[in-house]
């Protein structure tokens, strides 16, 4: 088999796995919607306060609110993708018979997140959006040109995401349990991510910090393409800092996996 | 059904330790038939089972998977409750009475441990010490007791989680009796561990019944539990009660055969040995059947010397071989 | 060696008497506790993380609050002080329940695969069993930042006390987790249902306590009336914290309401008792 029918045959398993669990999806969504209206309230009252805070207009905020609880899934702000499984492999020693596979790891696991995010963001995006639009005043563009652009700047998000929790992953090798640096990255992945307050309303200097950051990549970054903010040069650059934060991050994955392989070598498996 | 015993649904003697009067265990599953559109369908998982157990008798409960066996257990340890018929275990109705039944009953489940996965082996059976209320110098009898005899020794400050299979079910199996249970549950205490393992596990279980007259309910895909433990033989398939009796009157078993896998250096006809037959070849490999009730030595010093051997073992009956067989017997005769 | 049923008669003097589920359950509930405070130890590195993180982590709410305060003076007509307030109160009674009964929502887990049943065949209730189960101190982290802000907009407030609204904070504290604890009952309950719907619970509890962070009047009125009438979240703080503050609720209710918050958790925690022990049978019943 070609090393690319691999993959897809790998990710159309991260697809399919996902989409068994029905009804983890339907109660997924439930919670979607309830923070959804949570936030939607608390924005509304925010924007009434200060219109067209962090240049955005009411609408555009409100759209902001539901594309967040869309995406949340997707680029696993929350973590929940491969990352649960790979830890538990590598606690096991069971990442032994990973590192012998003639597959290169990374891109295995590259290959299963990229089908789990392909549904998330079809199983748990698409309803958000449409509760958000029919019950609150939203934004939505009408071109197919930005949501094309919203589409391409959603993919290299969950680039960047599975890059940041490939490392968090790998730290297991260091760490005998995972869960308190996946705790601190779901952390800091929610509040830079945006998902708490969008990164434009965040006050000067953190808020300069809070965009150059990857997390940035995840919800802010499409959500700016998404909301027309982003188009000629400006979507170029966007879709460049994203992919220079992705390209970046897998090629310290790379090295990290390098050095744990070794770790795993030197224990004898 | 003429293969179980006639006396199998007697009245209620003291000494019936255990006693189930046709229970049954009906559940409604639900079959997917589309995307959204499923069947309601009833199934008899225990179907009117009759039968006791005295105190002190050691029965293995078998049956291919799906047959009732664990149904059976759960009714019996109060987990489920029963949809009909009448069920005792110590003179208590177990799903009314279920904690006052778990200080009089230890329980095994082969594949899931109770035992705390983090911590020392030794913190689990101070938490059962505790938990069950045992007084402190039966606690430590008991716990003595079972760490010779379970040789856990060494073992009892090692975390759970670094402990073999073998290992962890003999921790398991001692924390099922800190306690004094007059039964012990065990739901496949044997299933996959290792020929050491099993052994002392089937001894310790022996030793057991004799010299405490603990009543012992074990369930086994492994016939070789049941022969070396079991008095008594239940066999339950599809909910029902197909044999209860000695292990001797379930004389399929003896009719059983075996199995030995021979790898020779090459490939050459069949093996012609007597009392063994080949049933298949592959290659250099070669299958060969042989009667249970035999010994496989002498079988396997002929072959050694007649033939270029590189590798064999052998394989056990299975349960599912024996009742099928139960079957075909009763289609033709 | 002494016979089995020689052996039983030191249990049954050993056995309590009488014996009530209560005691029984509360006993089972601080060995089980025990046992999983001596298994985060195992790890200590990752425990000291994750008491920041859930420090850190529930503060996060805060934060988000204080950087809308940066932009804003005023939320729905409230100042800092007093979102603070109602923030402070929300986190302590939530903290205090998840920390009690955090892993709760993890019961559908358990049924799926099958370990619920080694908790049936013990002598203990297994609803402490169920609530004791990965007990985390960790969890201490998001109650000490609620009391944190609440002492923040305790200070800040200028708060005209009597000696009713003194006795009415721990009262609200304490009756707001029982509300919630209902709720974590109820969530898990329905679990033996859909076993995958953990997150339904998650709705509820987190989504509760986090509706409760702001004012009601940044909330549509039919959502406050659902959370007054139907799931009396407001019960929480939304009623008590107003009276406490002399701030009018967006609902026409008498004064007197803001002192049932007792009353509405006995009540919720014997629903969702109800709900628990159908839950129970209806797994016992159909195995699944």
């Amino acid at each position: 088999m070609g090393t690319g029918r691999l993959y897809a045959a790998v990710a159309a398993g991260g697809f399919r796995r996902y989409s068994t669990y029905r009804v983890a999806t339907a109660a997924g969504l439930f919670t979607n919607t309830v923070f959804g209206v949570v936030l939607a309230y608390t924005y509304i009252a925010l924007w009434d306060e200060r219109p067209g805070l962090g240049g955005y207009d009411q609408a555009q905020a409100l759209t902001y609110v539901w594309l967040g609880q869309g995406l949340l899934s997707a680029v696993a702000v929350m973590g929940g993708g491969f990352e649960d499984e790979m830890i538990e492999r590598i606690r096991t020693g069971d990442i032994a018979i990973d590192l012998y596979r003639p597959a290169d790891l990374q891109a295995w696991w590259l290959a299963a997140d990229a089908g789990r995010a392909a549904f998330q963001l079809l199983g748990r995006g698409v309803v958000p959006m449409a509760f958000g639009g029919l019950v609150f005043h939203i934004a939505l563009p009408t071109d197919a040109g930005t949501w094309l652009a919203f589409l391409v700047a959603v993919w290299l998000g969950v680039l960047v995401s599975f890059a940041i929790r490939y490392l968090v992953a790998l730290s297991a090798f260091w760490f005998m349990d995972g869960a308190g640096v996946q705790q601190l990255a779901v952390l800091t992945g929610l509040f830079f991510s945006g998902m708490v307050l969008p990164l434009n309303v965040f006050p000067g200097a953190l808020g300069e910090l809070a965009r150059a950051l990857p997390w940035s990549a995840l919800l802010q970054a499409p959500a700016d393409v998404l909301l027309g903010e982003r188009t000629g040069f400006g979507l170029l650059r966007t879709y460049a800092f994203q992919a220079a934060w992705a390209v970046g991050l897998l090629a310290v994955g790379r090295l990290v996996q390098s050095a744990a392989t070794r770790r795993v070598v030197v224990q004898g498996g | 059904m003429d293969l179980i015993h006639a006396d199998s649904h007697a009245e209620v003697h003291a000494d019936d330790f255990i006693h189930l009067d046709r229970v049954e265990k009906v559940f409604d599953v639900r079959k997917k038939t589309g995307f959204l559109r499923s069947e309601r369908r009833e199934v008899r998982a225990v179907d009117s089972i009759s039968f006791t157990v005295p105190r002190g008798e050691m029965v293995g409960y078998i049956g291919p998977n799906g047959a009732g066996k664990s149904t059976t257990i759960k009714m019996l340890t109060g987990i489920l409750t029963p949809s009909g018929g009448r069920l005792r275990v110590a003179g208590i109705d177990p799903s009314r009475e279920r904690t006052r039944l778990a200080h009089r009953i230890g329980v095994v489940f082969g594949q899931r441990t109770t035992l705390w996965w983090d911590l020392p082996l030794i913190d689990s059976y101070r938490l059962m010490h505790r938990m069950y209320r045992i007084p402190d110098a039966r606690y430590a009898e008991n716990l003595d007791r079972c760490v010779e005899l379970l040789e856990l020794g060494a073992l009892l400050d090692v975390p759970v989680r670094q402990l073999s299979l073998g290992q962890r079910m003999r921790g398991d199996i001692a924390a099922a009796l800190l306690h004094d249970p007059e039964v012990l549950y065990l739901d496949e205490p044997t299933i996959g561990l290792d020929v050491i393992s099993k052994a002392k596990v089937r001894e310790f279980l022996r030793d057991l019944n004799a010299e405490r007259g603990t009543t012992v309910l074990l369930t086994t895909h492994d016939l070789t539990d049941i022969e070396q433990l079991c008095q008594r033989v239940m066999v339950i398939d599809h909910g029902r009660l197909m044999y209860d009796g000695p292990l001797t009157g379930l004389h399929e078993i003896g009719e059983s055969e075996r199995t030995l896998v021979v790898d020779l250096e090459r490939e050459l006809p069949p093996i012609d040995v007597e009392l063994a037959r080949v049933v298949k070849v592959e290659g250099p490999r070669q299958w060969l059947a042989f009667p249970a009730a035999e010994s496989a030595a002498p079988l396997v010093a002929r072959i050694a010397a007649e033939y270029p051997l590189v590798d064999l073992s052998v394989r056990e009956p299975d349960i599912e071989a024996v009742i099928s067989r139960m079957y075909a017997e009763k289609a033709t005769s | 060696m002494a016979d089995l049923d020689e052996r039983r008669d030191e249990y049954r003097d050993f056995a309590p008497a009488g014996g009530s589920r209560l005691v029984d359950g509360l006993r089972a509930y601080r060995l089980i506790a025990g046992m999983w405070i001596r298994s985060t130890m195992a790890y200590r590195a990752s425990f000291a993380m994750t008491v920041f993180g859930n420090f850190a982590g529930t503060a996060l709410d805060f934060v988000a609050i204080l950087l809308m305060f940066s932009r804003v003076d005023e939320l729905g007509g409230y100042s800092l002080g007093e979102v603070a307030f109602l923030y402070g109160l929300s986190c302590a009674a939530f903290g205090l329940t998840d920390l009690v009964l955090g892993s709760m929502d993890r019961l559908g887990a358990r049924v799926r695969d099958g370990t619920l049943d080694t908790l049936l065949v013990r002598p203990a209730p297994v609803l402490a069993q169920v609530a004791a189960d990965r007990f985390a101190l960790r969890r201490l982290g998001r109650i000490t930042q609620g009391l944190l802000v609440l002492g923040y907009a305790l200070v800040v407030l200028d708060i005209s006390w009597t000696p009713l609204k003194v006795l009415l904070m721990p009262v609200m504290v304490v009756s707001g987790a029982g509300i919630f604890a209902a709720v974590f009952v109820a969530g898990a309950a329905f679990q033996f249902v859909a076993q995958d719907a953990s997150q339904v619970q998650n709705s509820f509890t987190y989504g509760g306590t986090t509706l409760l962070q702001y004012p009601p009047t940044v909330f549509a009125k039919d959502l406050v009336r659902g959370v007054t009438f139907v799931l009396p979240l407001a019960f929480v703080n939304w009623l008590p914290a107003l009276y406490v503050l002399d701030l009018p609720y967006p609902l026409d209710l008498p004064e007197w309401v803001a002192f049932l918050p007792p009353l509405v958790a006995v009540a919720c925690c014997a629903l969702s008792g109800v709900a628990w022990r159908a839950g129970l049978r209806s797994y016992r019943s159909t195995g699944s």
